[in-house]
């Protein structure tokens, strides 16, 4: 498969989808650290996976993404925003009453196929467009991006059964590994390792990469599909708060609602080696 | 005092009770050190920690169940049926964020028909506080007693010290001859503003904190059909919730009476800031008395406090 984008490119755009979150993460804040570990995946899927612009979203043949995680939304925002599929002025609409930006996907933004937010839902849906277009013999892609705390849920599981039974290898399930959900460390609570060994047990061909690496992201992807009459799994190992040292990996920094002077800070922050001071409140919970 | 507070000294002196959740620690966050094994968090698991808790009653403990309230209540709605209802074992749901607390994460996670569909199920009893003084008075009660229920946990404050609680009681704030407004939960603090410009308006107006949704007050209800006009207020569908609970009681007591509802209607409520939810779905406390009343006033709204849940 041609690369559309290259590395570098790829880059700068995940730079300034990582920029936009930022933004998005004051005056009511936002999933903020859940956000940026999975801007890299999404934005390699839009630029150089899927059959997605703005001009085929309501073609029958285009690719679907599904976001079942839901809140990692504002990473889908700025992406949308950085391809055109979204007017870069809308996200200052973040939160606002009169628009449609809020904390979870929704069908109100041209290119979101479902909304989400109650986890372990989309892996179902997404499983009924796959059957749907194997029915008709076309050849359209289905991802279904997953958070590794969202596999707690036991109709990822349900889904990865039925999936296996109707031999959907239309059908890829993209775990953003971030190794946290909520509050805590996955393998702290409920562990979920050897994660590949639980999937290819039911299954699935397996794919485990560095999701933050747009090499490996386009070596997995290319391979599509892995194998004939098997679902189709990526584990994207990735890091949550990715690009933001001061709130990397920090369990209390899950929902971040940053003052405009931390904003400022972290903006540079995303670009060097500046250390953001932060004072504003942790572990608030939504 | 807090939820928290309650809920530890409640734990500490009651060996039968464990606390579970499901991955949502906001109002426990400080109970895994304090109560150990007795602290279970299942996971982003709502249905498995709802049957779990059915298996821990069953041998004598009384769980006291976390998860956001949309989760809780639909989620895992037919274990709480089936595990918790048909055997009626002491399980306790805890609803966080319910009805506009939710403002801004979207229609997933409204619970706006939670009190129609846990009232739906026998044995299992519905509370719904005004406050986080409110909460803290009733659930004492609640939780020591042997039947499942569900409280729609509310930790906002307000000014009011409410009356003790008492199990199927609701607390009569004021009464008035020309409106009563029946009302439950966070818009509580509203009706609070709502009576303040009502009376400015020279009318004689009730106030009734519904609290205890089931079993609920019947006399209450009817009590409230003695003045001119019934409002029955609430951050629910129509169908289900105290509007219909006021159809029930007075159908049953062959009485009729000018009802208003002020309810969510066949919609998921616009996300957004609680204020700016209130202001925009039009359940602000003027907006309310303004409704009632049929015309606008010069009234100021206050201001509305945003939802804040930081530990």
């Amino acid at each position: 498969m041609d690369k559309k984008y290259t590395n570098t490119q790829l880059e700068a755009i995940a730079l300034n989808v990582r920029e936009h979150i930022v933004r998005m993460s004051t005056d009511g804040g936002c999933f903020t650290g859940a956000s940026l570990s999975a801007v890299d995946l999404i934005v390699y899927l839009y630029t150089n996976f899927l059959n997605v612009n703005a001009d085929n979203l309501d073609d029958p043949n285009r690719d679907y993404l599904f976001l079942s995680k839901g809140h990692d939304v504002p990473a889908l925002y700025g992406t949308f925003a950085e391809l055109g599929l979204m007017d870069k002025s809308r996200l200052q609409n973040h939160l606002s009453i009169n628009d449609h930006i809020y904390w979870h996907p929704n069908t109100h933004i041209p290119g979101i196929e479902f909304h989400s937010g109650s986890l372990g839902h989309l892996p179902s849906v997404a499983i009924g467009v796959a059957l749907d277009i194997k029915l008709r013999n076309g050849s359209n892609k289905v991802v279904c991006i997953l958070g590794d705390g969202e596999l707690n849920e036991g109709t990822c599981w349900e889904a990865v059964l039925v999936a296996n039974a109707y031999k959907l290898d239309n059908l890829i399930f993209v775990v953003d590994r971030n190794h946290f959900q909520a509050n805590v460390r996955t393998e702290d609570l409920i562990p979920l390792e050897p994660l590949a060994d639980k999937f290819e047990a039911f299954g699935a061909v397996v794919k485990r990469i560095n999701g933050h690496d747009f090499s490996q992201l386009h070596e997995a992807f290319s391979a599509f599909p892995f194998q004939k009459e098997k679902l189709n799994v990526v584990i994207a190992d990735t890091v949550r708060g990715k690009g933001l040292p001061s709130i990397q990996e920090r369990a209390d920094r899950w929902f971040c609602n940053f003052s405009a002077g931390e904003v400022e800070q972290l903006l540079l922050e995303l670009h060097g080696n500046h250390q953001t001071e932060l004072t504003s409140e942790t572990l608030i919970v939504r | 005092m807090t939820y928290e507070e309650l809920l530890t000294q409640m734990s500490l002196a009651d060996e039968r009770i464990v606390v579970m959740t499901a991955e949502n620690r906001a109002l426990v966050r400080n109970l895994p050190g304090i109560l150990g094994k007795r602290f279970i968090d299942t996971g982003i698991t709502e249905q498995t920690m709802v049957g779990a808790a059915a298996g821990l009653a069953l041998r004598g403990r009384t769980p006291i169940v976390h998860a956001l309230a949309s989760f809780l209540t639909m989620r895992a709605f037919e274990f709480v049926r089936t595990d918790a209802g048909i055997p009626d074992l002491p399980v306790k749901l805890s609803g966080f964020i319910p009805g506009f607390l939710s403002d801004g994460n979207g229609p997933t996670h409204q619970a706006i028909e939670d009190i129609s569909i846990m009232r739906g199920i026998p044995n299992v009893n519905v509370f719904a506080p005004a406050d986080e003084d409110d909460l803290v008075k009733m659930l004492p009660t609640i939780w020591n007693a042997k039947s499942p229920a569900y409280t729609r946990i509310n930790t906002r404050k307000t000014d009011h010290e409410h009356a003790p609680f008492e199990w199927g009681k609701a607390e009569v704030v004021a009464e008035g001859k020309d409106v009563t407004i029946l009302t439950y939960g966070l818009l509580f603090e509203q009706a609070l503003v709502s009576v303040e410009i009502l009376k400015n308006e020279g009318l004689s107006v009730g106030l009734i904190n519904m609290r205890s949704l089931k079993p609920v007050d019947e006399q209450a209800i009817l009590s409230a059909t003695e003045s001119g006009l019934v409002v029955t207020l609430e951050d629910h569908f129509v169908t289900g919730g105290l509007y219909s609970i006021v159809a029930e009681v007075l159908l049953k007591h062959r009485r009729t009476a000018n009802v208003l509802p002020i309810a969510l209607n066949n919609r998921w409520f616009k996300p957004g800031l609680l204020p700016a939810v209130l202001q925009y779905e039009g359940f602000t406390g003027k907006q309310i008395a303004e409704k009632i009343l049929g015309y606008q006033t010069s009234h100021q709204q206050g201001e509305i406090l945003i939802n804040e849940f930081s530990e």
